[in-house]
């Protein structure tokens, strides 16, 4: 993975509230075995109708939308199952960060562990982004801020852990692997096993 | 000692390396359940790293997501359901005979839903880290296990380090004060649950469910309480060991035996929060003033009790695009609606007591005309146990179709789905637009509830039957 520090974009719109990975990605596109490919599928029944045809009020089948890397959702986006293929196919479409004023627990670490940026604001500037589709904005994710045209600058919760693996594309498995000392001493340690 | 949580004795009990300011904890996982859908890509990984998996005796493998529930007896038959499905389960194996891992597959008959197979085994106990990559592994937490849906990357880092990184959550308290009234079920409660908090209530928290009426509760019970922890928006929800769960735990095939269950069952019996122990946030419910609930929208926080009428959203865009896709009026009750097809079974209500509940409510009755009713055991062993006492043959009397295990209709990965614009009552756990298929209209609800609205073809109040 390599480092993320600034992502500038014009962004797309998903209002809808509770925007679940079920919509993000159907579960009858999971029995892939692959991480790639995804994005064809990324919210397939809300962008085709049942004969496959685009549904054109859809706002990623907009012309608007080309381009765009950055995704502004209704608050929770991301509910419901543990899916990883949801960020997968967030990024193979072309994204690169998802705002909302909610983003729930497991997509969050899901994207994080893919470099997906997960961005919460508050509901002023939420409600601001929702209103204006098509913004211009820029994530800083060392500074962990997002401008707006405007130019105010406003900022977003970020884990310091999670802000350096994305800065410094760092793969959480090696450093989870350089704690394997401490881990067998764990095992040996413990007072019951399980 | 300043008095802690039973979610804070768990996980200080599993930190390999505390956290800090700029680093997450490294915590231990004692049970890693593992299945056909969410592995592939980290067993990928593994091989890309030349990586063994480090304890595949803590690790329970096997095969429910997309697998039929129609009798299998080679690929042949899987390859019904897809090529592509049948290509991940065929995957599944390999990856288990490459790694060591011994699955639990085909032909065998400790096979069935992640969730219901690991307390079924015993592998699920008091005071274990439990984690599937499946978001509803808070099922576990029913025995006082701290158990959470991880992705699959997680599911890489924990087969090759048995470890995770993770930051400690918030805590919240869902206190249920009262007695659940007679006829009302523990899906009734957590429906109601849902319907308070809302689907976002318990993000970033791990709820601990308390109170007289909690301890009431068998453990099947337990299990449908703390499975729907993840649609509160909470990774992980516990309800403290008693001799319910001792009981429960007793003599299965993967619990303690001889001298090692006496010291479990005392470790387990002081797994419990503290008095004085504080928590983030908690939430107090009456269970005695609790009805039939039902969903009438498009996540599981839009729900109502069985006779009241469907709230008017007002302006609220997201809520009236989910009362247009359901097709449901407010003002209406929602036994107003037609139903088309009836789902028993699933992580969150398909154990043997859901089984015989929708069982008791069929018993001389018929599933009513143009009505399809498919009931799915959790596991095989369930299946065993239902025959056992004739259910069965109640169901199949009544007009609906016995399965084999896996999690079937619920997620519909494996062909069973509902048809495009028909309503489905199931007592699965999500009611997400095309959930259950494309266009499928989905309304949860409880065994007893599911079974009553296909014998009345409608949806309709268990009440009315006894």
């Amino acid at each position: 993975m390599s480092g993320i520090t600034h992502i500038r974009s014009r962004t797309v719109v998903l209002p809808t509230r509770d925007i679940d990975t079920d919509q993000i990605i159907a579960a009858r596109f999971l029995t892939t075995t692959s991480r790639e490919g995804l994005g064809k599928n990324l919210f397939y029944d809300l962008r085709y109708d049942g004969d496959g045809n685009e549904r054109p009020e859809f706002p990623l089948n907009k012309a608007s939308a080309a381009g765009c890397d950055i995704l502004v959702a209704g608050n929770n986006f991301g509910c419901g199952s543990s899916r990883e293929h949801a960020p997968w196919a967030l990024m193979d479409f072309g994204f690169r960060a998802v705002i909302s004023s909610e983003i729930a627990d497991i997509f969050r670490n899901n994207s994080l562990k893919n470099g997906l940026v997960p961005v919460v604001v508050d509901q002023d500037t939420h409600q601001w982004l929702l209103d204006n589709p098509g913004a211009d904005v820029q994530i800083d994710v060392e500074n962990t801020t997002l401008s707006l045209p405007d130019n105010r600058v406003v900022r977003f919760p970020m884990d310091a852990f999670a802000r350096y693996c994305l800065v410094e594309g760092i793969d959480q498995l090696g450093y989870l692997r350089q704690h394997r000392d401490a881990i067998a001493e764990f095992e040996e340690r413990r007072a019951w096993k399980p | 000692m300043s008095p802690t949580t039973l979610f804070d004795k768990v996980w200080s009990e599993h930190i390999v390396v505390p956290e800090t300011a700029d680093t997450p904890a490294v915590l231990y996982i004692d049970l890693h359940i593992i299945h056909e859908v969410t592995t592939p890509q980290a067993f990928s990984v593994l091989r890309e790293h030349s990586l063994p998996v480090r304890r595949p005796d803590l690790t329970l493998p096997t095969m429910d997501h997309s697998t039929p529930t129609t009798p299998v007896s080679s690929f042949k038959d899987l390859a019904v359901v897809s090529e592509q499905a049948a290509n991940q389960i065929r995957q599944m194996e390999v990856n288990c005979e490459e790694f060591g891992l011994d699955l639990i597959g085909f032909g065998n008959d400790q096979r069935g839903i992640v969730h219901v197979i690991g307390p079924e085994l015993g592998a699920t106990q008091p005071g274990k880290t439990i984690v599937c990559g499946d978001s509803h592994s808070s099922t576990h937490g029913a025995f006082g296990a701290l158990a959470f849906g991880i992705g699959t990357t997680e599911v890489g880092h924990v087969l090759a380090t048995q470890c995770l990184l993770q930051r400690k959550p918030s805590t919240l308290a869902i206190n249920v004060d009262g007695t659940i009234p007679s006829g009302i079920s523990a899906k009734d409660l957590i429906l109601a649950v849902i319907g308070k908090i809302g689907v976002d209530g318990g993000t970033g928290h791990v709820i601990e469910y308390r109170g007289d009426a909690i301890r009431q509760l068998d453990m099947e019970s337990r299990m449908t309480i703390c499975n729907m922890s993840i649609e509160g928006g909470a990774r992980a929800g516990m309800i403290a060991p008693d001799d319910t769960t001792v009981e429960y735990l007793h003599g299965r095939p993967r619990s303690p035996q001889g001298a090692a269950w006496d010291s479990a069952v005392a470790r387990w019996q002081a797994l419990r929060t503290d008095e004085g122990a504080t928590f983030d946030k908690s939430v107090t419910l009456d269970a005695s003033s609790l009805q039939p609930m039902v969903t009438f929208g498009t996540n599981p926080g839009m729900v109502v009790g069985i006779n009241e009428p469907v709230p008017d959203g007002g302006d609220d865009a997201s809520f009236r695009k989910a009362l247009d896709y359901m097709r449901v009026a407010s003002g209406k009750p929602m036994t107003e609606n037609d139903v088309d097809v009836v789902f028993v079974g699933s992580c969150t209500n398909g154990r043997l007591s859901d089984i015989r509940e929708a069982a008791r409510v069929l018993t001389g009755q018929k599933v009513a005309d143009g009505v399809r009713m498919l009931v799915v055991p959790g596991s095989q062993q369930v299946k065993k146990d239902a025959e056992a006492e004739g259910l069965d043959q109640i169901i199949i009397e009544a007009g609906a179709e016995w399965r084999e295990a896996g999690c079937s209709m619920c997620i519909g990965m494996n062909g069973d789905t509902v048809p495009s614009g028909k309503l489905s009552v199931s007592t699965s756990n999500r009611n997400f637009e095309g959930r259950q298929g494309i266009g499928a209209r989905t309304v949860l609800a409880s065994p007893a509830t599911a079974a009553a609205s296909a014998v009345r073809g409608r949806v309709a109040d268990p009440r009315t039957f006894s």
